[in-house]
């Protein structure tokens, strides 16, 4: 017996079978469930594309133009389709958990999960008229 | 150290979930589709500048770049630790993670700082 115990975060289990890196792929939802944690990867290089875009802004109009160019291009097209995509997997997925992580009472009784599902659905709606109100405007 | 600042980051990861799920689809179809596509006409550099004359829209930029930023580092850190069974890495995964998402947050705040 060492006098010092390595602390460890989780519970040591004696035998552990090896698993494969591509335990994900064995299962319909357990590669929901990665596809849904890689949607972070396409949310983190959307917000790197709008940062490029406003550091393009502060560099004047030409920097502007070459960066809607640059988006032209069949590379950049393909990405922000793919993109789009998981970010769409990300806003349903995570609008489809809020009531499981947010349980919200009213006057002692349960909101319905429906009801919060909806809420979300109602903002997402709004917030994105209003977006596209403000770049839209001539 | 990690221990006590785990909620934060939990309500900087959820927050920015929740940016990102109600924000992000539609400036991504805009600016990456619509735009590059010819489908709508993208603001001229103009109009932004006006946009930006206010300070609430460059607060909203902020927060719109920066939040889903640690919303990326927490859950593809835990992606790593799960999907590539890195665990032994904890702390340097960590490190790489939230430090990128400060990186981010630092430069999105010059940025808009420095737009004239």
């Amino acid at each position: 017996m060492s006098a010092k115990p390595d602390y460890t975060l989780y519970h040591p289990r004696w035998y552990r079978r090896r698993v494969s890196v591509w335990w994900w792929l064995q299962k319909r939802s357990y590669t929901a469930f990665v596809l849904r944690e890689l949607t972070s990867v396409f949310v983190a290089f959307f917000a790197v594309v709008y940062l490029w875009q406003f550091h393009a802004l502060a560099q004047g109009p030409e920097a502007y133009a070459r960066f809607l160019a640059r988006l032209r291009t069949p590379f950049f097209l393909t990405l922000d389709t793919v993109a789009f995509l998981f970010v769409l997997f990300h806003a349903v997925t995570w609008f489809d958990l809020t009531p499981k992580a947010m349980v919200v009472r009213l006057r002692g009784k349960r909101v319905p999960d429906l009801v919060i599902v909806s809420l979300n659905y109602a903002a997402w709606l709004a917030l994105s008229g209003v977006v596209a109100f403000m770049l839209l405007r001539a | 150290m990690m221990q006590r600042i785990t909620p934060l980051l939990w309500l900087l990861f959820s927050a920015g979930g929740t940016v990102a799920a109600l924000l992000f689809p539609v400036h991504l179809f805009l600016t990456g589709l619509a735009f590059p596509l010819g489908w709508l006409e993208a603001p001229d550099y103009e109009h932004l500048h006006r946009l930006l004359t206010h300070p609430v829209i460059r607060l909203y930029l902020f927060v719109l770049i920066s939040l889903p930023l640690f919303h990326w580092a927490h859950r593809f850190r835990y992606t790593l630790y799960d999907g590539l069974q890195l665990k032994h890495l904890t702390a340097l995964i960590a490190v790489l993670c939230y430090g990128a998402a400060l990186l981010g947050t630092a430069a999105t705040a010059y940025v808009l700082w420095i737009i004239p």
